[in-house]
């Protein structure tokens, strides 16, 4: 489920961040059909996140049993589900359950990753071993495994659920930040920085993590999909966020029960996961493309 | 630097390598990488450290700097830096030390700046031990050496990142980085190497000013005979590890005793005044560090070898004007 980040983009190295880059960066990906598409998909989840209480058109949670199994009209766009409940509403406030869990636990793994990735790359050789170890002690778990273990001894809960990921994502960006943190060390730079009187905490925080970092974060913004169908995998399971919580894998554990009933919540609560997963793994694929320098076409 | 009036503080050493060997862990055996060097910086003064690739002028370098690899050890002998001995400090002293009184300009300009942070930034970074300059000080300081070294504009230039300068530029900033802080030694490893050779003399014109300026002492290290002849007072010839000959710049370039210096001189080609098809080498190769040979180092592709160059180490033998060689062939009585 979770794609192993290959070697290679260790080597990225990202152009310095100056206003004119950020603008520069958006003028090339323009030229990028996918990107354009990937940009477009994850602006309209964000904005269904942010928007929820003004755009849905009922309560998602409200239920109304004389409607259930409404087929998709004017009055429920996506038709209702076995409770009553308008799916296009638990949809669009499913978007913020989709988005909490994948960017939130995303970027809290990510931080531990590059703190525990430093210190394994930059400190004493016992502790980078001793990290090493912690890290693929973590990864050798099969992660549907250890999100079911999890689950099943804590309960299945929303804490539970970011907690599991946490777990799961650190020790892959630990892994990247501290491979690329051992080649930054024996740079020529760092070196000529420490024949300057560099300290080691600013050598690593103002010198090293602003080189290295780029690469783990596009991997990162390509992990949040997968995240978000582990959410909605785990909750089809009945191993995730708890009802009635209208989280998307809910709503395709509903439509699924039904599926011979009424095909198009199954249908409603797939295209938002396609669509998520889709927006965020072609711009974070166009993203890379644009800041590896090897890659970049000759303008 | 402390004003004496009363004291000749120009002829005390400011660095001193004593006996300093140095040893590297390989897969295929430790490699004695220095072997018993020595040598001396007198305040004010340029050294120069010659020998060809491969020879330890980097890693002498880096052993004072202390900024050696992890699999290299120091196996004997010492550093002195103005009269502290630099391989016994602390960790956090040495640090103290470095970029403050004792600093280096690397090689290759193109990959010895982060190229993430900006020039500015950087000049401002090794101000930190000085905690009673305002950032806005720290800034004009900043400026004012960019401006020292050369670069046009410099207030406009410090926002800007190093891949946006040319080579020779960026060799400037990284001058005005080492020098910032006006060190009393500044280690030069090859900094025109990497440079044309316009570039290189204006690089050379800079640092000879430059040590009048701040009064600071230079070990400049390179295998270009001629920039050492024109910016020098003293030069040390390293060969395999080892040096061979060392005296002031002059009698060394005039009358050089040792026969690879003899030889390193002859192959250079601006002193060749004759045009010729073929450029003079001295043949066979650098000696194999893991297997030093039991006599002199140089003996496998010394012209003049003679027995006694095979089973024993030759001493160091004090000739001539200040010139110190290690060669057989200045022994009273040497069968030559």
């Amino acid at each position: 489920m979770f794609a192993q980040p290959s070697d290679s983009v260790v080597t990225v190295v990202v152009e310095p961040a100056s206003p004119g880059f950020i603008v520069d960066l958006f003028r090339r990906l323009r030229q990028e059909p996918l990107g354009v598409l990937g940009l477009t998909l994850v602006l309209l989840v964000v904005f269904c996140a942010l928007m929820a209480r003004w755009i849905m058109p009922y309560n998602p949670d409200k239920i109304k049993v004389v409607e259930r199994f409404d087929m998709p009209s004017a009055i429920h766009i996506f038709g209702t589900d076995s409770l009553g409940r308008d799916v296009l509403s638990r949809v669009i406030a499913g978007s913020q359950i989709a988005l909490g869990v994948g960017v939130f636990s995303i970027a809290v793994a990510l931080i531990f990753g590059i703190i525990l990735g430093l210190l394994a790359g930059y400190g004493p050789r016992w502790l980078d071993n001793f990290l090493l170890l912690l890290f693929d002690s973590v990864y050798s778990f099969p992660t549907v495994m250890l999100g079911l273990t999890v689950v099943t001894l804590f309960g299945p809960s929303l804490e539970t659920l970011i907690s599991v990921v946490i777990t799961i994502q650190t020790p892959g960006y630990a892994r990247l930040i501290r491979t690329a943190t051992l080649s930054a060390k024996t740079s020529e730079y760092i070196l000529a920085i420490r024949s300057l009187g560099g300290s080691p905490w600013r050598i690593l925080l103002i010198h090293i993590l602003p080189n290295i970092i780029g690469p783990v974060l596009i991997i990162a913004s390509m992990d949040i999909p997968s995240v978000i169908t582990l959410e909605a995998g785990l909750t089809y399971l009945g191993m995730g966020i708890p009802p009635p919580a209208p989280s998307w894998g809910r709503i395709l554990q509903d439509g699924f029960d039904n599926i011979r009933d009424a095909p198009w919540i199954v249908i409603a609560g797939g295209i938002p996961l396609i669509f998520t997963t889709l927006g965020f793994t072609f711009l974070g694929e166009s993203l890379r493309d644009l800041l590896d320098p090897k890659l970049r076409r000759i303008v | 630097m402390s004003v004496a009036v009363h004291a000749p503080e120009t002829a005390a050493p400011i660095l001193s390598v004593r006996d300093l060997s140095v040893r590297f862990g390989s897969s295929r055996g430790p490699v004695l990488a220095l072997r018993k060097v020595s040598l001396e910086v007198l305040r004010g003064s340029i050294v120069g450290l010659v020998g060809e690739s491969g020879s330890g002028k980097s890693t002498l370098a880096m052993a004072v700097m202390r900024l050696m690899p992890s699999n290299a050890t120091v196996t004997e002998g010492g550093i002195q830096f103005a009269g502290r001995e630099l391989l016994t400090l602390p960790a956090a002293e040495m640090q103290r030390l470095r970029g403050d009184r004792l600093s280096m300009v690397f090689q290759d300009p193109m990959t010895s700046l982060n190229p993430v942070r900006s020039i500015g930034n950087q000049l401002i970074d090794i101000q930190y031990r000085d905690r009673q300059l305002s950032q806005f000080e720290k800034r004009r300081k900043a400026a004012d050496m960019l401006r020292r070294v050369g670069i046009p504009d410099p207030e406009r230039q410090l926002g800007r990142h190093p891949h946006q300068f040319s080579g020779g530029m960026r060799q400037r900033i990284a001058i005005a980085m080492g020098i910032l802080e006006k060190p009393e030694l500044l280690i030069a490893d090859e900094p025109t190497t990497a440079l044309d050779v316009t570039l290189e003399a204006q690089i050379i014109q800079l640092l000879r000013e430059l040590r009048r300026e701040i009064n600071g002492s230079i070990l400049f290290i390179s295998h270009n005979l001629g920039i050492i002849a024109e910016l020098c007072d003293y030069v040390v010839v390293l060969y395999a590890g080892e040096v061979v000959e060392q005296g002031p710049v002059r009698e060394l370039f005039h009358h050089p005793r040792h026969p690879y210096t003899q030889a390193l001189l002859e192959c250079d080609p601006a002193r060749i005044e004759e045009v010729r098809r073929e450029l003079p080498t001295i043949s066979g190769d650098v000696p194999n560090l893991l297997r030093i040979p039991a006599g002199c180092v140089f003996a496998p592709r010394c012209a003049k070898v003679y027995d006694r160059c095979c089973s024993e180490h030759p001493v160091d033998r004090a000739v001539g004007q200040g010139l110190v060689a290690r060669c057989h062939l200045l022994a009273e009585g040497a069968g030559a």
